[in-house]
């Protein structure tokens, strides 16, 4: 834990192996966000469409 | 009655009566606390912003508790080194959150419909996290908070903001960690929730409707 992270340099990007693991992790989780079902909002689920948007600002 | 006419009587002028009529206007009860959502908040891409609030309530909750009881407090004791992680651990869960949140933000053009303060709001908010993330790295009192301090005074000097922001001062790094930067951030996601809560979660982007051919031949 105290000896200094492994670089990977391609062309002109160098970034540590914690921190490319860390960015791949987050894009992973924003496509799992998008793609995965929210609980009880399936496609059979009754839309609840309440206009809370207000467009007068 | 001096005219005995049934004219409705102009309402007596003050700021608070003023100030309260805004608010019952623009912040009613039922946008404030609501209890049903669209149909397009049932998505992930919406709980990030809660879970960037989640951690931001720990990052407060664990910083009291070590400003309360101090730096050899933290390093030295087992209960201070277990806050002390938890501290750093809910600011990475705050920023990792946080930058979900602008990513699906900013994909789904959040500032659309009159929400561009909103978007501002939350842009000015990350922007003051990372000063206070960065003031409290070098709060730590330790052999990295010093190493951080001492690379960070060049580029604070090569800024030209070294004589007002002197990253080498303990005292001033620290009164900005735990008041003025936490007071900044904590108002700041106040106010942006209240802007959600006013102008609702921004619809997702409709795909355009291409024209048909039937539509062109039921249009001839």
């Amino acid at each position: 834990m105290d000896s200094p992270a492994t670089y990977v340099n391609w062309n002109f990007i160098l970034i540590s192996i914690p921190n490319l693991l860390m960015i791949a992790g987050m894009v992973a989780v924003f496509v799992i966000a998008l793609l995965a079902p929210f609980p009880g909002h399936g496609e059979s689920a009754e839309p609840v469409a309440v206009p809370v948007d207000r467009n007068d600002a | 009655m001096r005219d005995g006419s049934s004219r409705p009587q102009p309402e007596p002028s003050s700021w608070t009566l003023a100030l309260r009529h805004f608010l019952e206007r623009r912040l009613p009860l039922a946008h404030l606390l609501p209890d049903r959502q669209p149909y397009y908040v049932g998505s992930w891409v919406y709980v990030f912003g809660v879970v960037a609030i989640a951690g931001f309530i720990w990052v407060i909750g664990s910083g009291v508790v070590l400003a309360l009881f101090g730096p050899q407090w933290w390093h030295q004791s087992g209960v201070g080194r277990f806050v002390n992680s938890l501290h750093l651990w809910s600011v990475q869960v705050f920023f990792v959150f946080m930058v979900l949140h602008l990513w699906g933000q900013y994909f789904m053009a959040g500032w659309r419909d009159g929400r561009a303060k909103t978007w501002m709001v939350g842009v000015v908010i990350f922007a003051i996290s990372i000063v206070a993330a960065f003031t409290g790295f070098i709060s730590q009192q330790n052999f990295d908070g010093q190493w951080i301090a001492v690379n960070a005074k060049d580029a604070t000097n090569a800024a030209g903001i070294g004589s007002f922001f002197n990253v080498l001062n303990f005292g001033q790094m620290y009164g900005l960690h735990i008041v003025l930067l936490p007071a900044l951030v904590g108002t700041l996601v106040a106010a942006h929730i209240l802007l959600v809560r006013m102008h609702g979660v921004v619809r997702p982007i409709e795909p355009k409707r291409t024209a048909q051919p039937s539509d062109e031949e039921s249009a001839s």
